[in-house]
């Protein structure tokens, strides 16, 4: 599958989708409040579209985000429940919700998303410095 | 050129201007189309303005959602007839002021008389719901809601008011028989 690599803006997060077996690496992390938000999400959406026809034996996906809008919630839930239709065909999913350890605002939204996707959900604290 | 001021007039307008914002402890006053470029310009300023300050980082993540959230309202709903609030040309006023124990984010844009009951509705429920409520709405709204053409998801008012902890302080006021001015001021608390 192809290897998608976006870099991180003051307004629009780092993006890696990298399902290479050996190395693979699916992250999404920074700042997210694009202009428009369904265009910068659409590539993330159908690249997941196409890997859940043959996911690798473990998918393990990254949240480590900053900050995000609404608009911009709205399309991680979209990512969260395709993970959750990978789940539920029977493939082994984790999804990794990283938050900054002063910021309950970001802990709370990980634990509001693994309250409305039924998907293996992991909160990661880490400290910035 | 008719509407303009006369140069004594000018000067006493600036000087009034200037006058009431020092009273009213207005860092930012912008009248004009809000777009994205607006958008991050303000809140990168106000970051900057708060860092120099050395307001503590909940205050500033809370600052600096807030103002995402009122800037997109003006600049997404704006041009969308079907959507509740329709600001013409996404214009808005937008007005940031500070003393030492809050923040107040406030923006004013003209709105649709038809579309007031609905909005008024929307926001008196928001105002109506605890911490807990307004969490399980945000859920509902995000699970069952549909992004506007814009972008809009319909959820910023509810993260207005979960992310300050505080009412939602608005008004409308009539223009004519079609139109009314919407203002909305929220506060965050610069304690914590």
């Amino acid at each position: 599958m192809k290897v998608i690599k976006i870099h991180g803006t003051d307004d629009t997060p780092q993006v890696i989708l990298d399902a290479t077996p050996e190395t693979p690496h699916l992250e999404i992390s920074g700042r997210s409040l694009p202009e428009d938000v369904v265009t910068f999400y659409a590539p993330i959406i159908e690249w997941l579209e196409e890997y859940a026809g043959a996911p690798l034996g473990k998918t393990v996906f990254n949240f480590k985000l900053e900050y995000f809008n609404t608009a911009s919630s709205k399309l991680l839930l979209d990512i969260l429940l395709k993970l959750e239709d990978i789940h539920e065909d029977g493939h082994e999913v984790l999804v990794k919700w990283h938050y900054p350890d002063d910021d309950e605002d970001m802990e709370e939204a990980g634990q509001e998303y693994a309250d409305i996707v039924e998907v293996p959900f992991e909160q990661v604290s880490y400290s910035i410095d | 050129m008719n509407d303009s001021l006369h140069p004594k007039e000018s000067l006493d307008f600036v000087y009034d201007f200037y006058v009431k914002m020092k009273k009213n402890k207005i860092n930012l006053a912008y009248e004009g189309e809000i777009t994205h470029q607006i958008t991050k310009a303000f809140t990168s300023l106000t970051e900057n303005n708060m860092n120099i300050d050395n307001d503590p980082n909940s205050v500033q993540k809370k600052v600096f959602h807030v103002m995402v959230e009122c800037l997109q309202n003006i600049s997404k709903h704006a041009e969308n007839r079907h959507d509740i609030i329709s600001s013409k040309d996404g214009r808005g006023i937008f007005l940031v002021s500070k003393d030492e124990d809050e923040y107040n984010i406030t923006t004013g844009n003209v709105v649709k008389t038809k579309s007031v009951p609905d909005l008024k509705k929307m926001l008196e429920n928001i105002n109506n719901l605890d911490k807990e409520g307004l969490k399980n709405l945000y859920k509902q709204q995000m699970r069952e809601g549909r992004l506007s053409p814009k972008g809009g998801a319909g959820l910023g008012f509810i993260d207005i008011a979960r992310k300050t902890g505080e009412k939602l302080i608005y008004s409308f006021l009539e223009i004519d028989e079609s139109n009314a001015f919407f203002v909305l001021t929220s506060t965050i608390s610069r304690e914590k």
